[in-house]
């Protein structure tokens, strides 16, 4: 086939400039890596059994066989807190997961077909946000029996509206752009637009966002379980480790600040490499 | 592409290929108020020849486009391609009969997929179409991209913010016509575009409509950019056409007063007008939600009378192939 027109020069593209990791990156990530490998693999981790009580050894300070010392049951903090952590992150992934999944899934139908679809989605969404949500949620777990599943879908459910709200913006917006018409206008069905077209610019941001409510969702099974109102024991927690030994606060903080240091340091985490995650694709979406 | 099958779908000189009859669309709005955007139009476009459709922006020309391509359907009238009426046809069908239709829209950058490589959007059509395998379709892209003057291997992988917007406007005729339609809806293709990249787009359009035999209407605000490309030229005012006529004669003759105030402030060195009719239009165009009664372009034309706050003119014969809708035309 003969060439219509010249051709025209396209730009090479840029070498991929590899900027310095910043210790704000780094740190949140090495922290989060350690964590998760440490709670998927704590019972290779040459640890006390977090289980076994020892009543000779109650509130042990600190020591080689006890880094974080033990708590008042002679347990040790360090393996409890990593046992803890476990549940805390599985807990903020499956919940922010969870709302991702649905909120995604509502956000994109209500502002891609919009009209009386769109108004009742977003009705519903407002009626979600107009509850506390600790107390919803604090609600539903006394009524219902704390479970692992159970922290999982209440939290969850509080996060569905924020995505769904997050996506029908971002869809509002995308499905306005003329290759969204282009695709009409080539006989593609709604659901291929959905998926093909749209879905892929929304993915990003959400996972940004996603990032962050992950930490808020790290703290708020924190606070039901300070509540007694997340997973049961004999299963530690992070929340409940501290409601337990709050009372040894002053003779053995270390089973308190245990606990709360691996819950700070991951929400930390999260929020910091959350932030840059979010400024950097800001800067790429500014860039289009 | 063999050339055999190109041959096949050229123009049949006689053939309408595009009829629009009493074409509106109305838009609700907040608070219950309605904005008729076209308030009912009609033309025809005869095979292989390119309509122009100029006007101000915000007349309605853009959804013209859009509502003849079902971008969504018109709210009334009808929309007859090479004989098909679209509003009679079922969601299903209409899918069907997409590919003879196809659009180049106006921003080359919301055009395109940010997230889908070059490759990917110009074979998004086949891949709808379906009938083709992944080693078939990349041949058809290939072939396209080398037609629209971009070197696919270079542009394959690519996305389209690395891109130039004339390459992507490029991009954007290689996706409308992989699938060969027999009709081009080109929605102010360079508006957004470099004066001097305006010129190779505009001449790609051209070489495209005659080696693929295309029929087209050429949405524009800019009456120089309409001229070389059109046959004829539609000029419309706030919902309505006001003038139809060849575009030679719209340029020489025209005799409407608001396609005469179009032409007189083309910053063209070249003619005379400005000297002619050393009259700029005044004012804003009226909005469409509260249209001037009879004549809608009497509130700003030097020769309105009272007729023309009474009776709406209709389209009447000036000339071969040229009509006008004004109780005072020119000639």
């Amino acid at each position: 086939m003969t060439t219509q027109a010249a051709e025209t020069p396209v730009a090479a593209p840029a070498a991929v400039r590899r900027s310095r990791l910043s210790l704000s990156v780094s740190l949140p990530v090495l922290w989060l890596g350690a964590a998760a490998l440490a709670t998927i693999f704590s019972a290779y981790l040459p640890m006390p059994d977090p289980f076994r009580q020892s009543l000779l050894r109650t509130l042990q300070s600190p020591s080689p066989t006890n880094l974080f010392g033990t708590d008042s049951l002679g347990r040790d903090v360090l393996a409890r807190s990593i046992l803890g952590l476990r549940v805390s992150l599985v807990v903020g992934l499956g919940s922010v997961l969870f709302g991702f999944a649905l909120g995604g899934a509502l956000g994109l139908v209500s502002g891609f077909f919009r009209g009386r679809v769109d108004f009742w989605i977003s009705a519903a969404m407002t009626l979600i946000l107009s509850f506390p949500p600790l107390v919803l949620a604090i609600a539903i777990m006394s009524y219902a029996g704390p479970s692992l599943g159970l922290v999982i879908f209440t939290l969850g459910l509080l996060f569905v509206p924020a995505f769904a709200r997050i996506t029908r913006a971002n869809t509002l917006s995308l499905a306005d752009r003329e290759f969204v018409l282009a695709a009409r206008a080539m006989g593609m069905r709604n659901g291929r637009i959905l998926l093909q077209e749209i879905l892929p610019n929304l993915v990003a941001p959400l996972i940004a966002y996603g990032m962050l409510m992950v930490a808020v969702a790290i703290i708020g099974e924190a606070a039901l379980s300070f509540l007694g109102l997340s997973v049961p024991p004999p299963q530690p927690t992070l929340g409940g480790m501290v409601a337990a030994e709050r009372a040894n606060l002053l003779d053995a903080p270390w089973a308190v600040f245990g606990p709360s240091l691996f819950l700070f340091l991951t929400v930390l985490s999260l929020n910091v490499a959350g932030d840059q995650l979010q400024r950097r694709i800001d800067q790429r979406e500014a860039a289009l | 592409m063999p050339d055999q099958t190109l041959s096949s779908v050229a123009p049949q000189s006689d053939a309408t290929v595009l009829e629009v009859q009493d074409l509106t669309k109305t838009f609700a709005l907040a608070g219950g108020q309605r904005l008729q955007a076209v308030a009912g139009i009609s033309f025809q476009i005869a095979a292989g020849e390119t309509l122009g459709l100029v006007g101000e922006s915000g007349c309605g020309k853009t959804t013209v486009g859009r509502a003849l391509m079902a971008l969504p359907p018109p709210s009334s009238g009808e929309v007859i391609l090479e004989g098909t009426p679209l509003s009679r046809l079922s969601a299903a069908e209409l899918r069907a009969i997409r590919p003879r239709m196809q659009m180049v829209f106006q921003d080359p950058i919301s055009s395109l997929n940010p997230k889908r490589t070059i490759a990917d959007i110009v074979a998004a059509p086949l891949v709808v179409a379906g009938g083709l395998n992944r080693r078939q379709r990349d041949e058809r892209v290939r072939e396209m991209l080398d037609a629209v003057g971009l070197d696919p291997g270079t542009v394959w992988d690519r996305r389209p913010h690395e891109l130039s917007g004339g390459q992507c406007q490029r991009v954007s005729v290689a996706r409308a016509l992989i699938l060969n339609p027999r009709l081009l809806v080109c929605d102010e293709p360079v508006s957004s575009l470099d004066v001097s990249v305006q010129a190779q787009i505009l001449n790609l359009l051209e070489d495209a409509k005659a080696r693929f035999g295309l029929t087209m209407l050429f949405i524009a605000h800019d009456l120089a950019v309409v001229k070389n490309i059109s046959d004829r030229v539609a000029v419309m005012y706030l919902g309505k056409i006001c003038e139809v006529a060849p575009a030679a004669r719209l340029y020489s003759q025209a005799a409407h007063p608001y396609t005469v105030a179009l032409l007189a402030s083309v910053p063209d060195p070249g003619t005379d007008f400005g000297r002619r009719f050393a009259r700029v239009i005044e004012g804003e165009i009226p909005s469409p939600l509260d249209p001037p009664s009879g004549c809608r372009f009497r509130t700003r034309c030097p020769k309105a009378t009272a007729q023309c706050a009474v009776e709406e003119p209709r389209l009447r014969p000036a000339g071969e192939n040229h009509v006008v809708a004004c109780h005072h035309p020119e000639h």
